[in-house]
């Protein structure tokens, strides 16, 4: 009885233990978890024809195909570079290596709205950039392009961000050991650092997706919004609730929402992984 | 001996100059075209009618209105987080519950979470047609196409920022130094303000200054719930695109200078913290969930 009553009392030789639990749970539940609520609740008022008149319809699924793509496709590029610039600012050394690696947030520190006007002014047929592409007619912002451009510069800190500390990580004597068994250097690269770095490769593409799957406002002013043709899904919500179509804008949001929680499962599962992968070389 | 040598040659880690050179240069080319360009643009963009020009927009009664809704976001959002991230991390890493993980993940949801969906939720709480909306219209109180939407939004997106800073960081001090001010008598509170407080301080402000730079860049969810009134409802960002869209390009560009001028000052601070505290490093802004490591 007494070593119980010892037993308990250490759990709780802090204090507020009640106190912070209740009012993590209250507010969580207040700012998020019943916000959240509502949509699904909206959604459940619908009757099926209605929802998949919504979802189903050949704006919406234009919308999805571009998403996708576009996200896909851009996420594809910030792998390639984003590992490049994460190998270099943890491998080499050169001038001004520190404000690049500052630099690489830029995306997350500027305003959506900021990203967007600018890419949609460089990338214009007369822009600094898009100067270049009009002789050849090429045409990037107001076309697909254009939103491929916006979601390749909101996405290239999700691949650096989480590549890098695993690189930084990696142990050398890893790679010793592979090159004196005779592994010459591109060997060593992809069978002993590739393999160590794939999971966090692979969640820093899940999470530049899905981040690209959401955004807004560095797309707006670059895509030229045209239903079936230009159109990304938030767009399209905005342009429901625009109209006041609340109960359509609602129905979208549910399908985002569904495809957003499965990304964010699969990037746990993954975090997992990685961690058991890392545990296992230290061991 | 040769052999010992071998093994140990430098070059055995890295790669062929060309190889890094060219490496380094494909990296640096890649940053220059996306971030750099658009970088400086912004500022070339916004001086291009003259620094008279670019003044006078930024003393425009609306101007000033924005900038005036977008500081009371913030004063108001990134206190309220703060708040929530120390209690959320003070339960989360001092005691053991069950359902940690799945209390981690939530927290981390309005992350993935599309910004025009986080200011959907809240018309749809609190709109006229919302569950609340006509207890609100009763009572003559506006939440949708107000202030108060505004702040809502803005607490939801930058939900996270601060609790997931702090999370980690205790989790990896422990709760040692707490039990022992505990046990030499120390109360709560002495406790937490003398011993947890200094600890996490790094912790606090790094997170307190990604909060408020996403709280003032708020764009998406804010949009949804503002209604754009020009000098009523208008934030920074909400304004600079009815300029942008009112085809007032400089001027448009000149209030985004104001913003990422912000972003700058951001990247510098948190470069500057993170050189303090080396333990704060690399997630920053990324959602790369929290997963406790073992042991």
């Amino acid at each position: 009885m007494a070593t119980r009553q010892l037993g308990a009392k250490k759990l709780r030789v802090l204090p507020g233990f009640k106190l912070t639990l209740g009012y993590t749970l209250l507010y969580l539940g207040l700012i998020v978890l019943i916000p959240l609520a509502a949509v699904f609740i909206k959604t459940s008022t619908l009757t099926w024809a209605q929802f998949s008149h919504t979802v189903f319809s050949p704006q919406a699924l234009a919308a999805y195909r571009l998403s996708f793509g576009a996200s896909l496709f851009a996420a594809l590029v910030n792998a390639v570079f984003g590992l490049i610039i994460a190998w270099v600012l943890v491998r080499y050394n050169f001038f001004g290596k520190k404000i690049v690696d500052a630099l690489v947030d830029l995306p997350f520190a500027l305003p959506t709205a900021v990203a967007g006007i600018t890419l949609a002014t460089i990338y214009s047929p007369n822009g600094w950039i898009g100067q270049f592409f009009t002789p050849l007619g090429i045409k990037i912002a107001y076309t697909q392009l254009g939103i491929f451009v916006a979601l390749t510069f909101i996405g290239l800190p999700f691949i650096v961000r989480t590549v890098q500390p695993v690189l930084e990580d990696f142990d050398p004597e890893l790679e010793d050991a592979a090159a004196s068994l005779g592994a010459n250097r591109w060997q060593v690269f992809w069978r002993v650092i590739f393999p160590t770095l794939a999971p966090a490769l692979l969640t820093g593409f899940a999470l530049a997706f899905a981040r690209a799957l959401g955004e807004y406002g560095s797309v707006v002013f670059i895509s030229s919004n045209i239903p079936m043709k230009t159109q990304i899904v938030p767009l399209l919500i905005m342009s429901e609730l625009d109209g006041f179509q609340y109960a359509k804008a609602t129905a979208l949001a549910v399908v985002m929402l569904v495809i957003s929680f499965l990304i964010l499962l699969a990037v746990n599962v993954l975090q997992w992984w990685s961690n058991r992968y890392n545990t296992n070389n230290l061991a | 001996m040769s052999a010992v040598e071998k093994i140990n040659v430098p070059h055995r880690r890295t790669e062929p100059p060309f190889v890094r050179r060219l490496l380094i240069g494909t990296a640096l080319a890649f940053m220059a075209l996306f971030l750099v360009v658009p970088l400086v643009s912004v500022f070339a963009e916004a001086l291009r009618q003259g620094w008279g020009f670019y003044f006078q927009t930024l003393r425009d009664p609306m101007t000033l209105s924005a900038i005036k809704l977008t500081l009371i976001a913030a004063a108001i959002s990134v206190p309220l987080n703060c708040v929530f991230g120390v209690a959320a991390a003070w339960a989360i890493a001092k005691f053991d519950f069950r359902g940690k993980n799945i209390l981690l993940t939530l927290i981390d949801l309005p992350f993935s979470i599309s910004p025009v969906i986080s200011g959907l939720i809240y018309v749809l709480v609190f709109g006229t047609q919302g569950w609340f909306g006509s207890w609100f219209v009763d009572h003559d109180i506006k939440i949708i196409f107000a202030v108060p939407g505004i702040v809502l939004a803005t607490i939801f997106v930058t939900f996270p920022f601060v609790a997931r800073e702090l999370i980690p960081l205790m989790q990896a001090q422990g709760r040692t130094e707490e039990e022992a001010a505990r046990v030499l008598g120390a109360s709560g509170w002495q406790t937490f303000w003398r011993v947890t407080i200094p600890n996490i301080k790094w912790g606090l402000i790094y997170g307190v200054i990604l909060c408020n730079a996403r709280a003032m860049g708020e764009f998406g969810a804010v949009s949804v719930v503002s209604g754009h009134i020009q000098g009523r409802t208008n934030t920074i960002p909400l304004h600079v695109q009815i300029l942008y869209e009112g085809n007032n390009f400089t001027g448009a560009f000149a209030v985004a200078s104001l913003l990422t001028f912000l972003a700058l000052v951001t990247l510098v601070l948190k470069t500057w913290v993170e050189h303090k505290n080396t333990a704060l490093r690399g997630t920053a802004f990324t959602p790369v969930p929290v997963v406790k490591k073992s042991g």
